[in-house]
């Protein structure tokens, strides 16, 4: 431990101060020890912790009641209720006309729609911090028939902890939150999920 | 223990005591009084969602205006800014919270800084006594001669 470090160990001969060389060194080194511990324990915790994204996040919802929402249509006449669609599947996607990765989500979402509304899955579109105008702008250049609903106040984005658009829930057929991702949804998602819940009801 | 010894742990006491003080000056403000200083302190400790690293009364999005608009919805119906809290984290989880709520392994950032600075201060005050008794023991030879020359040099000048 102390090899290298003989040169403390000289006489010094008036100096009664410095005490033997060979318990300097070690204090010495339990000095540098004690400087460097903490100062690697920090480096490990931000080597780990900034290699984290902070918006990869579980969802807290998942597995629990469905907030209720009653919310005014955007491509029809009145409004849409989540009570009324109990017993069904429902794709919950809340999305922008602003929001570039929902443009490529929208084939996937069309897809799904097409495939399942047969076996009574509602794929519904919450707008997102977008204008009336803008959001049926949107529906107008890509198409699709899926109902669109507005969100005064986001009020129901709150409720559902969304932090961006697109956000995709799917909701059981017992009202509970079965996925949700964040980011343009896949249509392998949105089969796999719609699948799943669709079996969960079915079980029931 | 000699004068400099003393001196180091009076010095080092009350840096103790100030940062302590501070601690708790932080920690007790007070209430806020109107409704919208009651409305700021709840925005204040939670993290906009659109935004990084912004709190809810900071940030200009609209979505954080919309939580505002939110917070003083339920504060008017009544509810108690726990609730208003517990709200939030229920739909968006702890990550919500500015600062994390202090239990469990959460506790350990609040604790390592005092934990820390006691220890610091431990081993300052180790270091400092180890050392005194050298200084504190004999003048040896060396410091004699330093002294008296510049005890020369000294009256010289005056």
């Amino acid at each position: 431990m102390s090899a290298g470090i003989d040169e403390t160990d000289e006489v010094r001969v008036d100096d009664a101060v410095e005490p033997a060389g060979r318990g300097h060194s070690r204090r010495r080194w339990r000095a540098v020890a004690l400087v460097l511990a903490p100062l690697v324990l920090f480096a490990l915790l931000l080597a780990t912790g900034l290699g984290r994204d902070p918006r990869e996040l579980p969802s807290e919802l998942i597995g629990r009641p469905a907030p209720t929402f009653s919310l005014p249509r955007l491509d029809a006449g009145g409004t849409i209720d989540l009570g009324d669609l109990h017993g069904q599947v429902v794709v919950v996607n809340f999305w922008a006309s602003w929001c570039v990765p929902c443009r490529e989500e929208h084939d996937a979402l069309a897809a799904a729609w097409g495939r399942y509304r047969d076996r009574g899955v509602v794929v519904l579109g919450v707008s997102f911090e977008d204008t009336r105008e803008a959001a049926l702008g949107f529906r107008d250049e890509l198409k699709g028939d899926w109902p669109l609903a507005d969100d005064p106040g986001s009020r129901t984005a709150i409720a559902y902890g969304v932090f961006g658009v697109p956000e995709t829930f799917v909701i059981a057929p017992d009202g509970t939150i079965a996925a949700k991702t964040t980011g343009a949804v896949t249509y392998e998602w949105l089969t796999d999920e719609i699948e799943g819940a669709l079996r969960s009801g079915n079980v029931e | 223990m000699s004068g400099r010894t003393r001196s180091f742990v009076v010095i080092a006491a009350a840096i103790v005591v100030v940062a302590l003080a501070a601690l708790m000056a932080s920690a007790g403000s007070g209430q806020p009084r109107t409704f919208d200083e009651r409305v700021h302190e709840i925005g204040a400790g939670l993290r906009c969602p659109v935004c990084l690293n912004l709190s809810v009364a900071d940030s200009p999005s609209p979505l954080a205006g919309e939580m505002r608009t939110e917070i003083e919805t339920q504060l008017r119906a009544g509810r108690t800014p726990e609730q208003i809290r517990a709200f939030f984290v229920d739909r968006y989880g702890a990550w919500i919270l500015l600062s994390p709520p202090r239990h469990g392994w959460n506790l350990l950032p609040w604790a390592v800084p005092i934990v820390g600075l006691v220890a610091g201060v431990a081993v300052w005050v180790g270091f400092v006594r180890r050392r005194a008794p050298r200084t504190a023991g004999e003048v040896t030879g060396t410091e004699h001669r330093r002294i008296e020359h510049e005890l020369a040099d000294l009256e010289e000048r005056g």
